[in-house]
């Protein structure tokens, strides 16, 4: 039943994960990113990290990805046309140099698991638990979680001031266009999409 | 392994019973009480009081022709009504309905996911519901449609952040994210929203922004953008949004009667067994109701917030006082008094 | 029972695609959604090996890492923003202002 769940969604991940790098449309990235998101949840719950699992989805995928669609949508992003999305070249080096790492990757473990690798270690009750986990973060951890929440607010900062318009500049008063973003003057898409 | 799988189907059979019909009978409590405050009739021709107009809109629905704009994303425009369905039909698994049931010698919780991430997993699966309003606004190639679901997004997230607090400010006390150990420790102490009155208010307040009601509901809103994100829905799609939108509204209900007013149980009453999970179950129906009708009273009640008003009460005056609700509740769990 | 190695292969395996797609793509946005690909690999690499080890320091340190990666994706994003406000393209091929 395990190993049915996880070949299942395995699988999944690594499709939505192929149609996140290779789509056109950054839409239909991002959406394939939350299914890769989703998966790689189930792992986790299946691993015995079920907080993990839920944490993923409440912060990747309920936070994260929509800040990204939000992003593109107020950018008004549109499809780039197949052959030029690609940088020419890149791939040529790109592609070869992850099959090696996923071949040498493959071959470590295709070897321990022919010389008979130790299996999984059973869940103790510990390892799923959230007392267990949180004693374990506010004891030997307490100094990380304290400066990740000063880096969260450095963060929220910083994203604050990049994104600002610069103080004295109006929207139609400046050298930039009369709408910064959705567009006023566009045109919807004429053609359809598909 | 099998039995359990059963229980887990029946008992979520069960939910969802309840779940699906909360937006026929919506549809009917909605606009006979908005006629009631506007102090004029309502639907009244289609059955005594009006009761069958749910069945004639239904039919209306399904007749009605579902007309696609040309240049509108196909997948995504398909996708949206359904992704609205799935966060709005599974968050309720958490929410329990009674007490534990014995049945041939086993023990069964009345949860249709009894795990120990509880809370969690609704605050998750319910943030998925960003997806289809950002998704139909942008998959309608329609200005208004995009707009409305850019800012449907941005409220979203925004009063998230009030929502969770609120929500961890609850269980702070219990120690543990689980619903039934929330119900289980108002049955032993005082309904939660008599010491947390602020982390109720704040989480009320909260629940209109997510579920899209007026006063917050600028992204659909009717005489400002068409209708927003949902422009160019008709007949079962449109549908599928306005069931989306009351489940989600009965689910987030669902959790607030449980956070703060003792879900299932009633103030000494405790009954076991069969009997014992009946008057559970309806007395969280009960409870549901009164917030549903809630919910309604003050959409016909107030004025719509402006847009820039909605963000500065999500992030300047919400976010605070939930903040100042979790210290608040921290200082009284410390020293003893919940 | 599924051996460890073959969650720390799926993990491989997206970390490479999300290297090929880091490196592949034009689209600003399309190569920080590969970083989180990548970001994702690592962390079930760390809860498989946390689960190995009976240990929960691979789940904490998974919880540091997505709470990095939402601080990065806020001000990755922020950044594409202003780019877009001056250059009006998030091309990195055109986001180029060196001689060479």
């Amino acid at each position: 039943m395990e190993t049915f769940i996880f070949l299942i969604f395995a699988a999944l991940a690594v499709a939505s994960s192929l149609v996140v790098v290779m789509h056109r449309s950054p839409v239909y990235a991002t959406m394939s990113l939350v299914v890769t998101l989703f998966s790689v949840a189930v792992l986790f719950v299946l691993l015995g990290a079920p907080f993990l699992g839920a944490l993923q989805i409440l912060i990747y995928a309920g936070a994260i990805v929509v800040l990204f669609l939000f992003v593109i949508m107020l950018l008004n992003l549109q499809k780039a046309s197949a052959e030029a999305d690609r940088r020419r070249g890149q791939l040529w080096v790109a592609l070869p140099g992850a099959l090696i790492f996923v071949g040498m990757v493959g071959l470590v473990f295709l070897r321990a698991w022919r010389a008979g690798a130790p299996p999984l270690q059973p869940l103790t009750a510990d390892l799923v638990s959230l007392k267990g986990l949180a004693a374990a973060l506010f004891s030997d951890y307490l100094l990380p979680f304290e400066i990740v929440g000063l880096l969260l607010l450095v963060a929220v900062i910083g994203a604050t001031v990049a994104a600002r318009r610069a103080p004295d500049a109006v929207a139609g008063s400046g050298p930039l266009p009369r709408e910064d973003f959705v567009g006023a003057g566009d045109e919807p898409r004429k053609e359809a999409r598909s | 392994m099998s039995e359990e799988l059963v229980a887990t189907l029946l008992k979520y059979a069960v939910m969802f019973g309840v779940f699906i019909n909360v937006a026929p009978i919506m549809n009917w409590v909605e606009r006979r009480a908005c006629a009631y405050i506007q102090d004029r009739p309502g639907p009244n021709r289609v059955g005594p009081l009006g009761l069958f107009q749910p069945l004639a809109d239904a039919a209306k629905f399904m007749l009605k022709e579902a007309v696609t704009p040309a240049a509108a994303d196909k997948l995504l425009y398909l996708l949206a009504p359904v992704l609205a369905l799935l966060p709005a039909f599974t968050t309720f698994v958490i929410v329990p309905f009674g007490p534990d049931l014995t049945v041939g010698g086993r023990t069964i919780p009345l949860v249709v996911a009894p795990v120990d991430t509880g809370v969690l997993l609704f605050l998750a699966l319910s943030s998925l519901a960003v997806y289809s309003l950002v998704l139909a606004g942008y998959a309608s190639n329609n200005k208004f449609s995009l707009l409305g679901g850019i800012r449907a997004s941005a409220q979203l997230i925004s009063y998230e952040l009030a929502l969770t607090l609120s929500v961890l400010a609850v269980l702070l006390p219990v120690n543990s994210f689980r619903l039934s150990d929330i119900v289980a420790y108002q049955q032993a102490h005082v309904w939660n929203f008599i010491p947390q009155i602020l982390g109720f208010f704040v989480f009320l307040v909260a629940s209109f922004a997510e579920t899209n009601r007026l006063p917050f509901d600028l992204p659909e809103a009717e005489s400002e953008l068409i209708a927003g994100f949902h422009t160019e829905y008709s007949a079962m799609r449109f549908a599928a949004f306005f069931q989306a939108e009351y489940t989600n509204m009965a689910a987030l209900a669902a959790l607030g009667v449980t956070l703060f007013f003792g879900g299932w149980s009633l103030p000494g009453v405790h009954l076991t067994g069969w009997l014992g999970a009946i008057v559970g179950l309806v007395t969280l129906i009960a409870k549901i109701g009164i917030c549903m009708a809630v919910f309604v009273w003050v959409r016909w009640t107030f004025p719509r917030f402006r847009y820039d008003q909605l963000m500065r009460l999500g992030w300047k005056v919400l976010l605070p006082l939930s903040i100042l609700n979790l210290i608040l509740v921290a200082a009284m769990t410390l020293a003893g008094w919940l | 029972m599924v051996p460890i190695s073959w969650y720390l292969m799926l993990a491989a395996l997206l970390f490479a695609i999300g290297t090929v797609g880091a490196l592949t793509r034009r689209n600003g946005i399309s190569i920080f959604l590969s970083i989180e690909l990548m970001l994702n690999a690592a962390n079930l690499t760390l809860v498989a090996y946390s689960r190995q080890m009976g240990d929960h320091t691979g789940q904490l340190i998974v919880f540091f890492v997505m709470a990095v990666a939402a601080a990065e994706a806020a001000v990755g994003l922020a950044l594409f923003i202003a780019v877009f406000r001056s250059r009006r393209t998030i091309d990195v091929n055109r986001l180029n202002l060196m001689r060479w």
